[in-house]
């Protein structure tokens, strides 16, 4: 094996928490749709500030709200993430989001727009951060090791290929990053229907195994209750259809090939909660690309993997996002999105161990900084998980 | 040699095409993943690159191995080398 990932190491940002970051955004994070236009005029006045807008916010209730809080917090405390700025329409979750974003020692400042107003609040914000970004300008990079690097996966625009080659490239790193003790994770619960079976025999102890059951189980109840026929229209995606996978099941059993041969599953999450050890992570979620990569970030991981069959462009606003691919076509066809290309694994003119350590060397040249094809391209989707409707 | 099918189990039912723009009566080379062992076959359809075709005769009603895992039932019979797809092939879920 070429790579020695014990002596691997990485420089990046260390944070006030301890943790390591590879990216070192300054963020203007609305706390609700209201407060995007005032979040987007301080990014567009400040160079450097990345304005994360999104839809909702408002009158959510219950889990959902704690959610909402979480997934802010989260995105606030990620270590790609130098510092933020909070702007909402009212004081109370402002503070509340400000507050927790805090606890982790980050610099972070509020702004309410109401008795402001726009104008008033985004000259206010802008000179915070103003202030913030010279900040961030100023931090140096330090060098870490590689197991101090969080590494989260998820797959889309899925087709056959995914499961042979794509997929599985992500599980042999996976089984070698678990091997270094490094902190990892994966999702999407409906799409491993048909496989769940193959995932609760790798949770490491029963406990885990039925906290597992327990989240896929009621995962399952929400399709019963909501669906209109077999989910055929959905899951499998037309454009998982057509690339030529045909059921849920051959979807889940490419899908799963994502946690390797090695790994067991050390631990569940709620959506955007954070690990609290080492090992690989279950996060009860959505399939969906930017909700579940939304997720990762806000669960505090620094880099993404992301295998695509058809194509799927998908990029985070503070998660950089590295595709690979074992389609010919996609590659042929998509090349600009595509990090790394392990279509040679379908011709055997690279075998596994290959494809994984190009990846692991990917992983590695991003942490860097070396900036991913969605990067390059402005791929930032931020895309907020809803559990039911707002009061 | 071009690879022109992709079998994950010795035990499958089905290949994964993966070259574009098969066209039927094409002679196939296809590698069986798991054993590392190659099989030669005649497509009997026009297959799409990433699409599957049936290794081995299947009746209506039969179960379809994948991964040497069940991925859904059979609808209709499927010809050794004809297309297997949504039009012949349903998941056992929801």
């Amino acid at each position: 094996m070429g790579l020695n990932l014990r002596d691997a190491s990485f420089e990046g940002w260390r944070r006030e928490n301890g943790r390591m970051g590879v990216r070192n955004h300054v963020i203007i994070l609305p706390v609700d749709d209201l407060s995007n236009a005032a979040a987007e005029a301080v990014a567009n006045n400040i160079k450097g500030a990345l304005a994360i807008p999104h839809a909702y916010g408002r009158l959510q209730f219950g889990a959902d709200l704690e959610l909402h809080f979480r997934t802010l917090i989260g995105t606030g405390t990620n270590p790609n993430v130098a510092g933020v700025i909070v702007i909402g329409i009212e004081p109370g979750w402002t503070g509340r989001i400000v507050e927790g974003i805090a606890k982790s020692g980050k610099p972070v400042e509020g702004f309410a727009i109401e008795q402001n107003g726009d104008i008033n609040t985004i000259a206010s914000a802008s000179r915070a951060a103003y202030r913030l970004v010279k900040h961030a300008s100023k931090l140096k990079k330090t060098r870490a090791p590689l197991v101090e690097l969080w590494v989260s996966t998820k797959c889309g625009e899925s087709d056959t290929t995914s499961g042979l080659a794509s997929c599985p490239t992500v599980g042999n790193s996976y089984d070698k990053l678990w091997a270094n003790g490094n902190t990892l994770v994966f999702g999407e619960t409906t799409e491993l229907t048909g496989g769940e079976h193959l995932v609760a025999a790798r949770c490491k102890t029963p406990e885990i195994r039925a906290q597992f059951q327990a989240m896929f189980d009621r995962y399952q109840r929400v399709v019963e209750a909501n669906k209109t026929n077999d989910l055929s229209d959905s899951q499998p995606t037309k454009g998982n259809i057509e690339g030529g996978l045909t059921t849920i099941e051959e979807k889940a059993l490419g899908n799963i090939t994502k946690i390797g041969k090695k790994c067991t599953v050390d631990g569940v999450l709620d959506k955007a909660e954070v690990p609290t050890h080492s090992g690989l992570w279950f996060m009860d979620s959505s399939s969906a690309a930017a909700e579940m990569v939304t997720l990762c970030a806000a669960s505090g991981f620094a880099v993404h993997t992301f295998p695509t069959g058809q194509g799927n462009v998908i990029g985070n606003p503070i998660l950089p996002v590295i595709k690979l691919t074992a389609n010919p076509r996609t590659q042929r066809t998509m090349s600009e999105h595509i990090d790394v290309d392990v279509t040679g694994l379908l011709q055997k003119q690279m075998n596994m161990d290959e494809a994984g350590e190009a990846l692991l060397d990917c992983i590695l040249r991003t942490a860097e900084g070396e900036l991913t094809a969605a990067e390059l391209l402005g791929h930032r989707e931020f895309s907020l998980t809803r559990l039911y409707e707002s009061a | 040699m071009t690879i022109h099918f992709v079998v994950h189990d010795e035990g499958d039912s089905v290949g994964v095409v993966v070259v574009e723009g098969l066209k039927a009566g094409t002679s196939l080379n296809g590698w069986i993943m798991d054993q590392d062992r190659m099989m030669a076959f005649d497509a009997k359809s026009d297959i799409p690159i990433g699409h599957k075709l049936a290794i081995r005769p299947i009746a209506k009603g039969d179960t379809i191995m994948k991964y040497g895992v069940d991925i859904g039932r059979a609808v209709a019979d499927i010809g050794a080398g004809e297309h297997l797809h949504v039009h012949n092939v349903k998941t056992k879920r929801w």
